[in-house]
């Protein structure tokens, strides 16, 4: 080797080390020493889209702005959670200083990482306890191994929607309240065209939108974990009650293929077209946006009511799954007391959650704000206030690799819905072994 | 020796290459920052333990056996990636050298069909998957109404695991105008003294295709399946969209995302390196499919290179 190419060596070697090097100390600084009572610019990202979303997150920041007139609130909207991702890593001048999210699964990666400021010590500076506070789902969702980095931002509760004109059309006088007379009520509901259906009372597969094993499971009250932080779905009785229930309903509704193809019919669920506005299902599981959104297509015909449990569990009707949006400081902010001002007044201020949850049709997250008398008083709102309200609702935890566990167990759903997987109990005790080795990765 | 050459020569060569290097230089800063700098970065990451909010760990193997072993949508996503690979890049090949001979063999409107070929290509690659999934619905798409109105058995398409690879490779075919253009250029350069002296030879369209025109083109059928197996390896916009629309799971709604819908049959390498990187913050075994992939590329070029002679003309 020539010394001119020892050196030119030398040169990349050490150009790549170098770079390699600085790749690495981008690290966030969890101090916070700003002075929140200078004047100070923070920006804050948030996932919200639709016009009257985004006029009452503004009209929120504008209350908050004036309450604070030496803080100005950059806002950008629309933002996704890979965004988010992306820019709480990257940090720097344009990275958000708060951010909100709705995957409220992805909590445990974002205490865990140090995406998120802890905000333990703002929240004892401001004398504000989250146990009287929150409800305790909402407290559990926000925090992660006792390390609180976000507060809830309005919570969303799920619970039963129904075509009140079918149901008269076929004499159902109220909405079931057990699976059996709910598994009877959607047969009656269901009708036949063809090979297909002009109609479905309702849809069980799970990539029916909101029916994700999730969200049903919620009603047989599930455990997901155990107390050492193993994952426990095979122990748990509730989730082979819950996947036998789901194929009994697929048998009883045409079979699987028949419904799949139904699905595939189905318009956006976010859109006007959603199965429910357009009359294609008779019944649905969904959240309490669902009501303001087809009011927005005219449909009026829509009832709604907790999910019904099952019938052995008669006695906690009322109570559903629950989750919600979150928010939280990012820890690459060099503005942190100013960016915790805009997370404690957005999160725990009544009159500001009230507006904020009656003009975006969302349950309200605070202890005072769901008694507030301020509260829309609309009757199907006030459902699913009363199901975030239950104490037998619960939600889904927080994990170090966020929703993984979920993907795991939705996926093995999708096998025994399918027919490709056949033994449950087998398949259970693959999904918990699956989320222990995925956990030992993230750890 | 080196003591017996003149301390002027010898300066004289230092200079010329010092000079060689200052002209190489750009190539050198570009080649080092975005070749050799990822790459030892990504080998370096794949042993530690990087969530890109901590400091990076030694972890030793843990990101391999994990990758290899236990983390279920791995294989699936190689299988898929494979077979891609294979059925994709050899149809869009064929489709694409079938297309531009038809081209070059049409007398009039030759510039219709060129635009008219060449189109899907510039089409948006989001655009293009979400309007062929609609199209190719099997509850309301019109493909599918079609088939059904002429008693053909109609596919479950993006919504079944079987037809969803297929359903991918139309949509690749289907914006086949880049090949087409690359290979017009190539059919129209063959010599037409060779066609006259095969035909005077008494060879069909058959020979004279294997034995003039492939000889001729060759270097370019290379070129687009190398081409076409880098972009394979790299596939990733089409299925993740595909998956995303026919799952109905597309908005920001904070649901958990199932990647490779239906059943992992969409599922290729680069959206698992997406998924574990920016999603589950597990930057290691991002980096160990990365490295994969980049493995199974060189592999494949080799092999092709390899293989080359027998493709190539004489003259090369």
């Amino acid at each position: 080797m020539s010394r001119l190419t020892k050196a030119a060596a030398a040169v990349a070697a050490t150009a790549a080390i170098s770079l390699l090097a600085g790749a690495c100390t981008g690290q966030s600084t969890s101090s916070a020493n700003d002075d929140a009572s200078k004047d100070v610019t923070i920006t804050f990202w948030h996932g919200w889209s639709a016009p009257n979303e985004l006029k009452a997150i503004n009209d929120d920041i504008a209350l908050f702005e004036k309450a604070h007139p030496n803080i100005h609130v950059k806002v950008q909207g629309n933002i996704t959670d890979d965004k988010i991702n992306q820019a709480l890593r990257a940090g720097g001048d344009k990275a958000p200083d708060v951010v909100s999210s709705f995957t409220t699964d992805n909590v445990g990666q974002f205490c865990s990482s140090g995406a998120f400021a802890d905000l333990a010590p703002f929240l004892s500076r401001d004398k504000i306890d989250p146990a009287t506070t929150f409800p305790k789902p909402m407290q559990e969702y926000t925090q992660f191994q006792g390390k609180r980095c976000a507060l809830p931002l309005l919570g969303d509760a799920y619970g039963l929607y129904y075509n009140k004109k079918e149901f008269a059309a076929a004499g159902i006088t109220a909405p079931p309240k057990t699976l059996s007379e709910f598994k009877a009520d959607a047969v009656k509901l269901t009708k036949s065209s063809g090979d297909s259906y002009a109609q479905l009372g309702f849809m069980p597969d799970f990539h029916g939108y909101e029916s994700t094993p999730m969200h049903v499971a919620a009603q047989w009250g599930v455990k997901y974990f155990d107390a050492d932080g193993k994952s426990q779905v095979a122990k748990d009785p509730g989730f082979a009650a819950m996947f036998t229930w789901q194929q009994q309903m697929v048998q009883a509704l045409g079979g699987f293929a028949k419904l799949e193809k139904y699905r595939s019919t189905f318009g956006d669920e976010f859109g006007a077209k959603n199965p429910l506005q357009t009359g294609q299902v008779a019944m649905g599981i969904d959240g309490e946006w669902r009501l303001g959104m087809a009011k927005d297509a005219g449909m009026n015909d829509l009832g709604v009511a907790p999910f019904p449990v099952p019938d052995d569990q008669a006695s906690t009707y009322g109570k559903g799954y629950l989750s919600g949006t979150i928010v939280g400081v990012a820890n690459t902010s060099t503005k942190k007391n100013a960016a915790w001002e805009l997370v404690k007044f957005m999160a725990t201020d009544t009159d500001a959650v009230v507006s904020f949850a009656n003009a975006i049709h969302n349950v309200p997250s605070t202890l005072a704000a769901l008694k507030s008398p301020k509260l829309d008083p609309d009757p199907g709102f006030r459902t699913f206030i009363d199901i975030a309200q239950n104490p037998d609702s619960t939600t889904t935890p927080a994990s170090i690799n966020g929703g993984a566990y979920q993907v795991t167990l939705q996926d093995f759903g999708y096998a025994y819905e399918s027919g490709k997987a056949k033994d449950l109990q087998a398949g259970l005790k693959g999904v918990d072994s699956q989320v222990d080795k995925d956990i030992a990765q993230a750890k | 020796m080196s003591a017996s050459v003149h301390p002027l020569l010898r300066a004289k060569r230092r200079k010329e290459a010092l000079r060689n290097l200052a002209f190489l230089s750009p190539w050198i800063i570009g080649f080092c920052v975005f070749f050799a700098y990822p790459l030892i970065s990504t080998v370096y990451f794949s042993f530690m333990h990087y969530t890109g909010f901590n400091n990076p760990t030694w972890t030793g193997g843990k990101n391999w056996s994990y990758v290899f072993t236990e983390y279920p949508l791995f294989w699936p996503a190689l299988r898929n990636t494979l077979w891609l690979v294979v059925v994709m890049v050899t149809l869009r090949v064929v489709f694409g050298l079938g297309v531009g001979m038809l081209i070059t063999k049409i007398k009039t409107g030759a510039g219709l069909f060129r635009t008219a070929f060449y189109l899907p290509y510039l089409a948006p690659p989001v655009a293009a998957t979400m309007a062929f999934v609609f199209l190719l619905n099997p509850g309301t798409g019109p493909v599918n109404h079609i088939l059904g109105g002429i008693g053909v058995p109609t596919p479950g398409w993006f919504t079944d695991p079987h037809w969803s690879k297929p359903a991918l490779t139309i949509l690749a075919v289907w914006g086949v105008g880049d090949l087409m253009v690359i290979f017009m250029a190539a059919l129209l350069d063959v010599p037409k003294e060779q066609y006259e002296a095969a035909e005077l030879d008494g060879a069909g369209a058959w020979s004279r295709f294997r034995y003039v025109t492939l000889p001729n083109i060759s270097p370019i059928v290379m070129f687009a399946v190398v081409t076409g197996v880098i972009q394979t390896m790299q596939y990733y916009t089409q299925p993740l969209v595909a998956g995303k629309v026919a799952s109905g799971i597309i908005g920001n709604s904070g649901q958990q995302f199932e990647p490779g819908y239906p059943d992992k049959s969409t599922l290729t390498l680069p959206q698992l390196v997406y998924n574990l990187g920016f999603q589950r913050f597990d930057y290691g075994s991002a980096c160990v499919i990365a490295l994969v992939l980049f493995a199974l590329s060189m592999a494949f070029t080799a092999l092709l290179m390899r293989r080359r002679s027998g493709f190539l003309s004489a003259e090369d």
